[in-house]
């Protein structure tokens, strides 16, 4: 679907219409990106971050399909294999840090992608679709970010494994059964990193074909917008292509300029020093952290240290899993009929002094040793996340009176919409 | 005169800011283009060999036990070499070919080092489609003229490993050598 | 509905995360946990060495280098291990070719008799990586009270300012405070052991490696101080560590540069397209 004042597809010339008529594709990419696809002409360069994150996964695929042709999946040589492709493969020591920061550049790109989602509501009806697509994704962002780094079979790379898959044993019964089955063995050893090389590979394209849904629910009601009203009328929409098309190339060049500086500059200031060290199964790590984008959940799982009717353990696995979960619910937890946070007083107080925060405490104490005060301030913090979606959020949607809404998106750019006083007027004589 | 100046100046400012932003917009795209193009040089060039790879290209041998009508297989670049200590039958026997009735015409001597034209270093890899060609070891077939035969589709080469009859349209290839010492020889 | 299960799924949550902190709480005041003479005797790397490398246009110091490389030759290879840098690799330090012959041919590296098969060895070719000194972990951790020599490769990447961390612990064996008895009167350096503050766990088995002015000759002149030896080998470390470390960082360069300028055109591009949509509704 469309709006009807989408610009039509016309073939200029022979070869574009013969395509046209055998295999559409190039009808496909203009109304998808291009100027057939009208789009509120007030996005923010917060929009910019949905594209980013497509950009960043592509990015990801074509290094991380080169780094595979001198990788080498078995336990005795993998670490070798790595080092192989930062000394002596070329430019192998570019790729292989193109690959490891444009992980946390994903990362970073998708939280603020979350984020601008939960200040404009962008999971509200009708986008509800686009939003659940949107959580899967994460999801398996996270899976295959956790397996891809278990591949440089360093210290991080083995006790992450070993940590994350013993989440699963706190499962009742079947958990420690459960944890042998997916290590393939007792502990993490050449079964376990050959299939998560194999997933590893496999998955980015189960993503590529979520996000392919992605944007295709996102272009059944179209892109929201910072104001949170629908789009009513031409005048509040351009097109994708060159409007977006430009934005977006501007975006993606400082988004480049950010993270080549990481690459040739900082390549390992995101990651973590004991993964330079070889697996060794008799020694543990003194502090062992995964990376940085999994510290909030992280900080969840480790904030339950009191076995409450059910062991400590198993409550934290279930918050740290219900942690992600609950954003599967937010369109129905959040009725407020007012969508951007720019119109609710309090739901942007909450936003701003409540979650935000929140998040940032998450972060920190996530990367932090297992040691007071840390823990105590992460309890803090994992009871205000819960209390931030699961109560405030459906409370505040009931007793907040939002700040009155612009007529339209073109009022709201222009200050004034001729339709505002023409359509009223028109419907009165009705 | 200066009205008119003004009004050509306006005329030629509104071209130009036209033109100025077409500029702009095609620099751009064209900048884009740039940089997709330069991103291609690490992903091609990863396929090239490894330093590793290359270090590995040079292979030195010791031929002082190698008598008289005896091979020696080496490696070299993961890749067969056959020595071959000539006899001087297999010597005359080459000398006596027509060179210019053959396929890749070359004697004996320009295939061999000076002061050590009885030293035959060849490539055993068959310039057909890459087989190994048989006849370097003791008891092989070594096809009708006495030197290599190659089993996959044919070829035969003489005993200055020059092609003679098959498929194939080279002579069996004579890899860059020195001898270092009367005895030794270094490849590559 | 699912607000009202959500929300005591919230507040669930939100009990037992609090009940979990009070019981914390309660401990931590009760029972409150002590410090450790390694969370108060632990020192961070010294940071007063410049290196010729560090910043954004660093390049390699080769004298310096190559004076590391001899460092841990004649001294750190008896027990450790360099076991990603072959000989080849040195070329990158200004060696010549003949030279790395020379030294490879030095050292004799696992092989097998021709003739019979048997294990043998034979004189390193350039190709090859650095021999280690024991056979395998076993003899390593037999050779030296149960504890293993760790692998250089990659020691100057493996911990926080690598660089930093090498030369200071070079430099960093001392007599133990006398505060730290007072302190902590338990702690006692076992059998073997040696009191050094930039270990994490302040004793370590290494006993101190360089502690004589001119145990190695340098042949460039510089006086071999144990300061001086324990820059070259750290600054020789963080080349094994990363030997493309230079050549990043002069990529980088033309890289944000054309990235600052395509940045820079697709911002004067995006207002004027934008510019075309303002002109419209005029």
């Amino acid at each position: 679907m469309s709006f009807p004042w989408a610009k039509n597809y016309e073939p200029v010339n022979p070869v574009m219409k013969f395509m046209d008529e055998k295999l559409p594709l190039p009808r496909l990419v203009y109304n998808a990106v291009g100027a057939g696809y009208p789009v509120p002409r007030n996005l923010s360069y917060w929009w910019n971050f949905g594209v980013l994150a497509g950009i960043c996964l592509v990015l990801q695929i074509v290094t991380g399909v080169v780094l595979a042709m001198h990788y080498a999946a078995n336990s005795g040589i993998a670490f070798d294999s790595v080092e192989h492709i930062m000394r002596d493969v070329n430019w192998g020591w570019l790729l292989r840090y193109m690959h490891a920061n444009g992980a946390s550049f994903f990362f970073l790109v998708i939280y603020i992608h979350i984020f601008r989602g939960f200040f404009y509501s962008s999971y509200k009806a009708p986008r509800e679709m686009i939003w659940l697509l949107g959580v899967v994704i994460f999801l398996l962002t996270m899976a295959t970010a956790f397996m891809g780094y278990v591949l440089p079979w360093g210290q991080m790379s083995f006790w992450g494994a070993k940590v994350i898959t013993g989440l699963f044993s706190a499962i009742p019964l079947v958990g420690e059964p459960i944890q042998v089955w997916l290590l393939g063995g007792f502990a993490p050893d050449n079964a376990a990193l050959n299939r998560f090389f194999s997933l590893h590979f496999m998955l980015p394209f189960v993503i590529l074909g979520v996000v392919i849904l992605h944007i295709w629910a996102l272009h059944i009601p179209g892109s929201s917008n910072p104001t949170g009203v629908e789009v009513k009328q031409e005048s509040d929409t351009v097109p994708f292509h060159p409007y977006y098309t430009a934005k977006d190339g501007f975006g993606l060049g400082v988004f480049l300029l950010i993270y080549f500086m990481y690459v040739f500059f900082f390549p390992n200031a995101l990651g973590h020093p004991d993964n330079y060290i070889e697996a060794n199964p008799l020694s543990t790590p003194a502090h062992i952290v995964p990376e940085w984008y999994f510290y909030p959940f992280y900080a969840i799982l480790r904030a339950f240290t009191f076995d409450f009717i059910i062991p400590a353990k198993l409550w934290g696995v279930l918050a740290m899993f219900s942690a992600i979960l609950v954003w599967f619910f937010l369109p129905w937890l959040d009725k407020s009929p007012v969508r951007s946070g720019h119109y609710r007083p309090m739901f942007r107080k909450f936003f701003w002094f409540g979650l935000i925060p929140c998040m940032a405490v998450l972060f920190y104490c996530g990367g932090a040793p297992a040691e007071e005060p840390y823990v105590m301030i992460s309890q803090i913090a994992t009871a205000y996340y819960f209390l931030h979606f699961l109560v405030i959020l459906p409370i505040i949607s009931s007793v907040e009176r939002p700040e009155p809404l612009p007529f339209s998106i073109t009022e709201a750019v222009l200050g004034s919409d001729d339709s505002a006083v023409i359509e009223p007027a028109a419907k009165a004589a009705e | 005169m200066a009205s008119t100046g003004t009004a050509d100046a306006h005329e030629a400012a509104t071209e130009d800011g036209v033109r100025r932003r077409d500029f702009i917009e095609i620099a751009a795209v064209s900048a884009a283009g740039v940089g997709g193009l330069a991103a291609l040089i690490p992903l091609i060039s990863q396929m090239a060999p490894s330093a590793d790879v290359l270090a590995e290209s040079s292979t030195e041998l010791d031929i002082s036990t190698l008598e008289e009508g005896q091979s020696i297989k080496a490696v070299f670049r993961k890749q067969p070499v056959f020595v071959r200590h000539l006899t001087p039958a297999e010597i005359q026997a080459a000398n006596d070919v027509d060179v210019s009735s053959l396929r890749d015409p070359q004697t004996l001597e320009e295939r061999t080092e000076d002061g050590h034209h009885n030293i035959l270093v060849v490539m055993g890899v068959c310039t057909h489609l890459g087989c190994v060609p048989l006849g370097a070891a003791e008891g092989e077939n070594k096809g009708e003229y006495g030197g290599y035969f190659c089993p996959c589709h044919g070829s035969s080469y003489d005993t200055a490993a020059r092609i003679r009859k098959g498929p194939a349209p080279k002579n069996l290839e004579v890899p860059t050598y020195e001898f270092t010492t009367d005895t030794t020889i270094v490849i590559g | 509905m699912i607000r009202l299960v959500g929300i005591l799924v919230g507040l669930g949550f939100t009990f037992v995360v609090l009940l979990t902190f009070g019981v914390g709480a309660y401990t931590a005041a009760t029972d409150p946990a002590t410090e450790t003479a390694e969370n108060v005797f632990h020192l961070h790397p010294k940071e007063d060495v410049h290196y010729s490398f560090e910043g954004p246009v660093g390049h390699w110091d080769i004298a310096q280098l190559q004076r590391g490389y001899k460092v841990y030759s004649e001294v750190c290879s008896a027990c450790h291990s360099l076991k990603q840098v072959a000989f080849r690799d040195l070329a990158a330090l200004g060696y010549s070719e003949a030279q790395i012959k020379a030294e490879a041919a030095s050292k004799r590296v696992p092989g097998v008799d021709p003739n019979t098969g048997e294990a043998a060895s034979r004189p390193a070719l350039p190709t090859d990586y650095m021999p280690s000194p024991y056979p395998n972990a076993v003899a390593a951790s037999a050779a030296n009270g149960g504890k293993i020599p760790p692998d250089l490769s990659l020691m100057t990447k493996a911990r926080h300012e690598g660089t930093h961390y090498v030369y200071s612990l070079l430099t960093g064996f001392q007599e133990p405070p006398a505060a730290l008895a007072e302190e902590f009167p338990d702690f006692t350096i076992p059998n073997g052991g040696h009191y050094n503050p930039y270990f994490a766990s302040l004793v370590i088995g290494m006993a101190p490696p360089l502690t004589t002015e001119g145990q190695v000759t340098y042949d460039d002149g510089t006086v071999p101080t144990v300061d001086q030896m324990s820059q070259d080998v750290s600054a020789f470390l963080t080349w094994t560590a990363e030997p493309k470390l230079v050549k990043r960082k002069q990529t980088g360069w033309p890289v944000l540069g054309f990235l600052l300028f395509a940045t820079i055109l697709a911002w004067f591009a995006k207002k004027s397209v934008w510019a075309n949509a303002k002109r419209r509704e005029d």
